[in-house]
């Protein structure tokens, strides 16, 4: 148990860090807060006269002390409230809540996807003579260099526009996650794949899997259900980063398939200069980080059950 | 009574080298085999031969290869797996990596049974309960669902044998079974394969170790370089060995009747002896006074690894220091070493404060002192050449380098064409020489000895410890020497120190301690021991009591 509370109040430590670190930059980014606002309503880039600006500073505090307002918003986040966005004028704990699920959807669908590729690829291929071996090695290496807009883009064209098989534009169907989701998954799986097989053809020479094959156990038996075991756990590992990297790399699969998501919603408040919303989402996905290595942890105790909670 | 294992002219290739090269064997039931080889003779690779696990590449071909009526040449993989496990059991060494890490141990076990379809869960479990029951682990409905690293070595030795065991196989291969194992377990898990052979099953017991071949084999095939050059009754072999190499093997065995002698002869002294001045005989090299340490358990608690040990090693004077994993040997050795803070007492190096003071000072005379480890391959830097290894070793102010490093490799017994080789050029024997060549690089009085010789055959460990004898004598060096190995120790050792569990049990000169050990524990240790009763100096053949 005391490791548990120990990892949760290091999770709150990284979500403070990541507050304080955006709440700053947003402060010394240059240009005046009030007119920026002010500009983006109306369209305009003008100056801005004193009695145009005050209101709006008196809105959001701009004129309060630098530490008064790093506590307010501090205070605000403990209370869960992210701040309004200076474009949809909605508050940006509301804005994510309703474009955070396709993400998710979509991080957790790309994730599987690429679990189950590199895993099926590594007990078919690892180890089983030179030539196979080599050509699922030479295919991961070529799948994980693959760049994600490129190959969205050929999918989309070939499985969606020629051969018709999926929806053009995804929607939230689940037919339309499955193009999006091959699109992040496949150089994922070209990377998890790698470090498998490597874990894995090092276990298969290792004297517990002779003592398996010693009891009578045939070759994929001692694949499955010993070397599989072992050689997972470093890609249980890698995929602490890659929930995180799937999140925040989700905008290209997003806007090549026209999906709704964090994504689209990033990119045009950062275009917009909409810093609570972007800030918002920066926070996010430092929770997402958090939240994703601590179920790795967990993972990894379930496979490895040598790492014992001290209770 | 019919044979249950015959063999004739087996060969077993990969590629286009031949590892076993035409050898022939036969077992009965209820009899013992043992084939014994240093490291690279084709014992493995045999053993590996008779359940079909040789690997794809192999080329295996024999004359008859026949286990109980049954011809095993040509066998499918269904076929096979049939046999292993059911009909064949294979016991390999050193459980903590023979048995899967991240599965119970029970897992392990039932997965023999199950693999052959052995009755019903339920008749499962109550099976995988009575096999542990069987092979002597304590409160089985626990243990079953432990993982490997809960248990102690010997559990998990019995555990491994339990799979191995588990569908009462005709016949038993035991690779190296007690290799890794303290003394004391080791006895113990020989006494279960022993029990094992004695309910009717054949053994083939693959070791290095000849001292347990005594205890266990009916019948000795010697192996080398992928032949069998002797074979024959066990006494009969180790009694009167009738090959060259039988005999050098059995001389190389360093134990109770082999102190003061060469144990490989023919070997020259590496170097003429040369007078140095004697060093101050009075005041002990190390002198430690009380050492204690402690550690913080996993579990919160503190272990007391090293409990008031106190000994004095004296100028040219070699101590040894035995004891079983966790008596505190190497974390007493890293003290004197000052690589580790005693919590409690201190240690003299040539009657002058050595671990009280700070690092700063010991620094200049770190060259009085020097380590000699098991392992040398992870000692070295392996990008390094090894005269790159040797002049790194060399105090600072050495005028010659390229010239010291020539008289340290011809002290060790080397030639100038190892000097550029890396230490993975290098085999078994050579690169503890080398390791031995940088401990007496910076020119010491004392050099700590942890396990030298435990990782080599019998016969490399034979011309390494006389190189540490030559070496002593000619410089004058002492050595701490640390061994779980009692025959090497009593052979290496002027007086020894046997340590358990942290503390002295006893100390006194090697003979008292071997022969007329005081206390009930150095008494156990020794009793433990297997091993060779002298043999008849002349040709005479006296069958050999075996002392188990």
């Amino acid at each position: 148990m005391k490791t548990v509370a120990l990892k949760v109040l290091g999770a709150i430590a990284v979500l403070w860090a990541a507050a304080t670190f955006t709440f700053f930059v947003q402060a010394a980014l240059p240009g005046d807060r009030a007119t920026l606002i002010l500009n983006q309503d109306s369209g305009q880039i003008i100056k801005r006269s004193d009695a145009e600006l005050a209101p709006v500073n008196e809105k959001f505090g701009f004129d309060d002390p630098i530490y008064a307002q790093y506590v307010n918003y501090v205070a605000g986040l403990a209370q869960g409230d992210l701040g309004t966005s200076y474009r949809l004028k909605a508050p940006v704990t509301e804005i994510i809540s309703e474009q955070i699920w396709p993400t998710i959807f979509l991080t957790i669908a790309a994730l599987v996807a690429a679990w189950i590729k590199a895993l099926a690829l590594t007990l078919l291929t690892a180890k089983r003579g030179r030539i196979p071996s080599a050509l699922g090695s030479g295919y991961e290496t070529f799948t994980a260099a693959l760049p994600h807009y490129w190959l969205g883009v050929i999918l989309l064209v070939v499985f969606a526009i020629e051969l018709q098989l999926f929806p053009v534009e995804g929607g939230s169907s689940l037919i339309g996650l499955v193009l999006p989701a091959l699109t992040l998954g496949i150089p994922l799986a070209g990377f998890l794949g790698q470090v498998t097989r490597d874990e894995f053809e090092k276990v298969l020479d290792q004297p517990f899997v002779t003592s398996a094959r010693a009891r009578g156990m045939g070759d994929f038996g001692v694949r499955w259900r010993h070397a599989l075991r072992h050689a997972v756990l470093p890609a249980i590992t890698l995929s602490g980063w890659a929930i995180g990297a799937l999140f925040s790399g989700a905008v290209i699969a997003e806007i090549i398939f026209a999906r709704q998501g964090i994504g689209n919603i990033l990119v045009t408040a950062a275009n917009m200069r909409d810093i609570p919303l972007v800030s918002g989402i920066v926070m996010l996905v430092a929770l997402i980080y958090v939240v994703a290595n601590l179920l790795v942890d967990l993972a990894y105790r379930v496979v490895d059950p040598r790492i014992e909670v001290s209770s | 009574m019919t044979d249950l294992l015959r063999v004739e002219n087996l060969r077993v290739g990969f590629g286009d080298t031949e590892v076993v090269k035409g050898i022939s064997f036969s077992l009965e039931a209820g009899r013992c085999l043992a084939i014994v080889g240093e490291s690279g003779s084709g014992k493995s690779v045999t053993a590996r031969t008779l359940v079909g696990l040789t690997g794809g590449r192999s080329q295996v071909t024999a004359d008859t290869l026949e286990f109980d009526g049954r011809d095993l040449r040509g066998l499918r993989d269904r076929q096979w797996r049939d046999i292993r496990g059911r009909d064949i059991g294979f016991i390999l060494q050193d459980a903590l990596v023979s048995l899967d890490q991240l599965r119970p141990i029970g897992k392990e076990i039932n997965e023999a049974l199950r693999l052959h379809r052995y009755g019903s869960r339920e008749e499962r479990r109550k099976r995988v309960l009575h096999l542990l029951d069987e092979v002597g682990i304590p409160e089985p409905l626990l243990r079953v669902r432990q993982l490997p690293h809960e248990l102690s070595g010997g559990q998990r030795q019995r555990a491994l044998i339990a799979s191995a065991i588990a569908l009462d196989p005709k016949l038993i291969i035991a690779d190296e079974p007690t290799t890794a194992l303290d003394v004391t377990v080791q006895a113990r898990i020989l006494h279960l394969l022993e029990r094992i052979r004695d309910d009717g099953s054949a053994l083939i017991l693959i070791s290095h170790d000849l001292a347990v071949v005594a205890r266990m084999a009916d019948e000795v095939a010697v192996m080398r370089y992928g032949e069998i050059v002797e074979r024959g009754d066990a006494r009969e072999v180790l009694s009167n060995p009738q090959h060259a190499y039988t005999r050098a093997l059995l001389d190389a065995i360093p134990s109770t009747h082999s102190k003061g002698t060469r144990l490989s002869p023919g070997t020259p002294h590496v170097a003429p002896v040369v007078e140095r001045a004697p060093r101050a005989a009075d005041t002990p090299v190390l002198d430690a006074r009380g050492l204690v340490k402690r550690y913080a358990g996993p579990d919160g608690q503190t272990r007391t690894v090293v409990d008031d040990v106190s000994f004095e090693l004296r100028a040219g004077e070699t101590l040894g220091v035995v004891g079983e994993s966790g008596s505190g040997k190497t974390t007493t050795a890293r003290i004197a070493l000052a690589l580790t803070e005693p919590d409690g007492g201190e240690v003299l190096l040539n009657g002058e404060p050595w671990t009280a003071v700070p690092e700063k000072a010991r620094r200049v005379r770190r060259r009085e002192i020097s380590v000699i480890y098991q392992d040398p391959l992870s000692s070295f830097d392996p990008r390094w050449s090894v005269e790159q290894i040797l002049a790194d070793a060399l105090p600072p102010g050495v005028r010659d380098p390229r010239k010291r490093v020539g008289e340290l490799l011809a002290l060790v017994g080397l030639e100038g064409e190892h000097r550029a080789r890396r230490p993975l050029q290098l085999s078994g024997g050579q690169r503890q020489r080398v390791a031995i060549a940088r401990a007496l690089a910076p020119d010491p009085s004392v050099i700590v000895c942890d396990e030298p010789v435990s990782a080599l055959d019998v016969s490399i460990q034979a011309q390494v410890l006389d190189l540490l004898t030559d070496l002593q004598e000619q410089l004058g060096l002492s050595y701490l020497f640390i061994s779980h190995d009692l025959g090497v120790i009593h052979h290496m050792s002027d007086r020894v120190l046997v340590l358990n569990e942290g503390k002295v049990v006893e100390t006194g000169t090697a003979d008292e301690v071997f022969f007329a050990p005081r206390e009930p524990y150095t008494r156990a240790l020794v009793a433990a021991l297997p091993r060779l009763e002298p043999r008849a100096a002349s040709g005479e053949p006296t069958p050999a009591q075996v002392v188990a």
